[in-house]
């Protein structure tokens, strides 16, 4: 039997799913092998199991919460989609400010009439099985996860830096070249596709395990940053796992 | 016979973001009829706040995946307004190009895969890959050819990569464009054709309602205004965009996470029909004659019809493109470095037709090019206030029907818009029970 498939989205910019739509050569090999049975986005059925469930955005209200544990009870297995989805993503630099003085700034003196809570990855609050990161995701990297999991393989995860595949998509080094690029840092599997089009990496793919922050910040106030702004641009997708 | 009707759609499918339609009748008396906005709050605004000139961009794109060119093109140009950084004839034209291919690529996805399932009374575009293959493929082709454009200039279609304030990081080759140009009159002038015919034949399911408002767009004496140009309104009169406030006059409601705008009226309309109503004289010959065999007419008040309009900008955009390209190759490429030395710091404002309508973005800097600052307005929060207008008397018009033919022609409307609800509440959250 085919797995039934299902897609939800968070807090974000439906980036990610509108890259789903995006496959255009290969959309409908991909929906032959499988039941596409929930995907608000483009069509009106919902369904109540899923074998594979994709979700997208951050957690940032509470009543994201809530729905995210009914989604994850329904599924077998659930895979977070996208910066904000895996790390909180641009979402999360809220986060770094005052909560007050972000109200403050959006709702002036209605300040106190919202509940809001900081951005989260879906991980903050159940348990996720498989990631793929990028703002937006990155096409192949999805393409590899989805072919696996309907396979029934582990998918492949990149704990290198994109550094390495800059390196060997033989690209010229941004940071020698005195641009503040955060591929030393942030995890590979873009293919450093920002570094080859000359687009220094804002790390949109997190960190890898272990980085070494203060040599990064280090290397970034050598380029003309102060600390405060080599911190600041860490955190641009970031935030949740940067702190101050 | 006075008639009891409750409507609530919970998260109506088929458009980006979270919304609800709610309607209330009572003995034959519309209470309610609002489209709710639930989507959770995004606070862009206080994101941006001391970040740098060259972050804004990157920042603004994830306001929205489907118009992320239109954000950050707008976003670039204030940037530019504010730190007086000249960019070239060429950088212009590249994003003019790009600006044709989001708005190809957008209205597509919206026509072929948002509505025109309605139109055959399917629920998604899914089940039609058996019953109508070749429109399917069509639609997947057109889409793919627009996301070339944008991985050819921009780097990547969805968050394009290259765009940067004062120019590019890269320059397509000639070859590219070259490769292009030829897609775009092999395949996509044929497909556009092809697209007006099947609208023709689908025109039919397209429902018969009208209401006059006030038309909102850009405008441009030389050419379809998508780019840039003065804000102009169909009750008389344009405004330099820096006036922008005493247009939209942003208000906050209790039913939506979005704030609502109204100018002369109670509400105004922004987007394709809106853009058709004040500027069909500047499209091209095609999509002039594309407009007559849909039946569309200057001064269209049937909001239903902007998907019509979408189909219309796309045949336009797809000549343009190959007009651009034929301007770009003939000046002759040049790799040029992006100007990023500001000569002033302080505020800017930039606006852009995004697929959606009217997008404003304003920024103001500080000495050390951080934003101090900022506000965008979105088409689609301008557009909330009409489309509640429209719901409040179309209601009456059809109480006759069955309720789920109510519902449908509900959703319908709102579909219609193609309401961008994630770009709508970039800022605002009220304490909304989901219902």
């Amino acid at each position: 039997m085919k797995p039934k498939v299902a897609f939800f989205d968070f807090t974000g910019c439906e980036g990610c799913q509108l890259n789903k739509l995006n496959f255009e050569n290969e959309l409908l090999d991909l929906l032959a092998h499988v039941d596409l049975v929930e995907f608000r986005e483009a069509m009106d059925e919902t369904s109540d199991e899923y074998d594979i469930t994709f979700v997208e955005g951050s957690i940032s209200s509470p009543s994201c919460v809530e729905r995210i544990h009914d989604i994850r009870r329904r599924s077998k297995i659930l895979v977070a989609l996208g910066a904000c989805a895996v790390n909180g993503g641009i979402n999360a630099m809220k986060n770094i400010q005052p909560i007050e003085q972000v109200r403050e700034t959006v709702y002036g003196q209605d300040k106190y009439r919202f509940a809001t809570l900081p951005a989260m990855p879906i991980s903050a609050i159940v348990a996720v099985d498989y990631e793929v990161r990028g703002c937006p995701m990155s096409q192949p990297d999805f393409l590899q996860l989805f072919k696996a999991l309907v396979m029934g393989k582990t998918p492949p995860t990149y704990n290198y830096a994109v550094c390495v595949e800059c390196k060997l998509e033989e690209n010229e080094c941004l940071l020698t070249k005195g641009q503040i690029c955060l591929g030393p840092v942030t995890r590979a599997g873009c293919q450093a596709i920002c570094p080859g089009v000359g687009q220094a990496c804002i790390g949109c793919r997190g960190f890898v395990e272990g980085m070494n922050r203060e040599a990064m910040v280090e290397i970034l106030t050598e380029k003309g940053l102060s600390v405060d702004e080599a911190v600041k641009r860490l955190q641009l997708f970031n935030a949740y796992e940067v702190a101050v | 016979m006075k008639k009891n009707l409750d409507i609530n759609v919970h998260h109506i499918t088929r458009v980006e973001g979270h919304g609800n339609i709610v309607v209330n009748m009572r003995d034959g008396v519309l209470e309610k009829a609002h489209l709710n906005i639930v989507e959770p709050p995004r606070f862009f605004e206080a994101m941006l706040k001391g970040r740098s000139f060259t972050e804004a961009a990157i920042i603004t794109s994830r306001i929205c995946g489907i118009c992320s060119l239109g954000h950050q093109i707008t976003s670039l140009k204030t940037t530019e307004a504010a730190l007086g950084l000249e960019v070239s004839e060429q950088t212009v034209l590249l994003r003019k190009l790009l600006v044709n291919g989001a708005t190809i690529q957008s209205n597509i996805l919206h026509a072929y895969f948002l509505a025109v399932p309605d139109f055959l009374d399917a629920p998604s575009v899914f089940p039609l890959i058996a019953t109508h293959k070749d429109v399917v493929l069509r639609a997947l082709r057109m889409k793919r050819l627009a996301n070339d454009i944008g991985d050819i200039v921009s780097g990547r279609a969805v968050h394009p990569i290259t765009p940067v304030p004062g120019g590019f990081t890269r320059i397509p080759t000639r070859d590219e464009l070259l490769l292009l140009k030829d897609k775009l009159l092999n395949e996509g002038l044929p497909d556009c054709a092809a697209t007006v015919e099947t609208m023709k034949a689908l025109a039919g399911a397209i429902p018969q309602f009208e209401r006059e408002t006030e038309y909102i767009s850009l405008t441009h004496p030389e050419e379809y205004a998508l780019y840039g140009g003065a804000a102009c309104s169909s009750d008389g009169g344009t405004f330099p965009v820096e006036d922008y406030l005493s247009v939209t006059n942003e208000f906050v409601v209790a039913h939506s996470t979005s704030k609502h705008a109204r100018h002369k009226r109670e509400a105004y309309m922004v987007g394709a029909l809106a853009r058709w109503n004040n500027n069909y004289k500047h499209l091209n010959e095609s999509a002039l004659a594309g407009a007559e065999t849909l039946g569309l007419k200057p001064k269209c008040y049937n909001p239903y019809m902007n998907t019509v309009a979408q189909v219309v900008e796309v045949v336009h955009c797809m000549e343009d493109s190959v007009r651009i390209i034929d301007e770009l190759l003939g000046c002759g490429l040049k790799a040029e470095k992006p100007n990023q030395t500001p000569t002033r710091y302080g505020r800017g404002i930039g606006s852009t037709e995004v697929p959606r309508g009217i997008l404003f973005h304003d920024y103001t800097y500080d000495n050390h090019g951080r934003i101090v600052a900022a506000n965008c307005v979105i088409p689609t929060g301008q557009n909330l206030a009409n489309v509640d207008a429209d719901m409040q008397k179309l209601v009456p018009e059809i109480v006759d029907k069955t309720k789920p033919e109510i519902t449908q022609h509900l959703e319908m409307l709102v579909r219609a818009y193609d309401p961008c609800i994630s770009c709508s509440v970039h800022i605002l959250d009220v304490d909304f029970k989901d219902a």
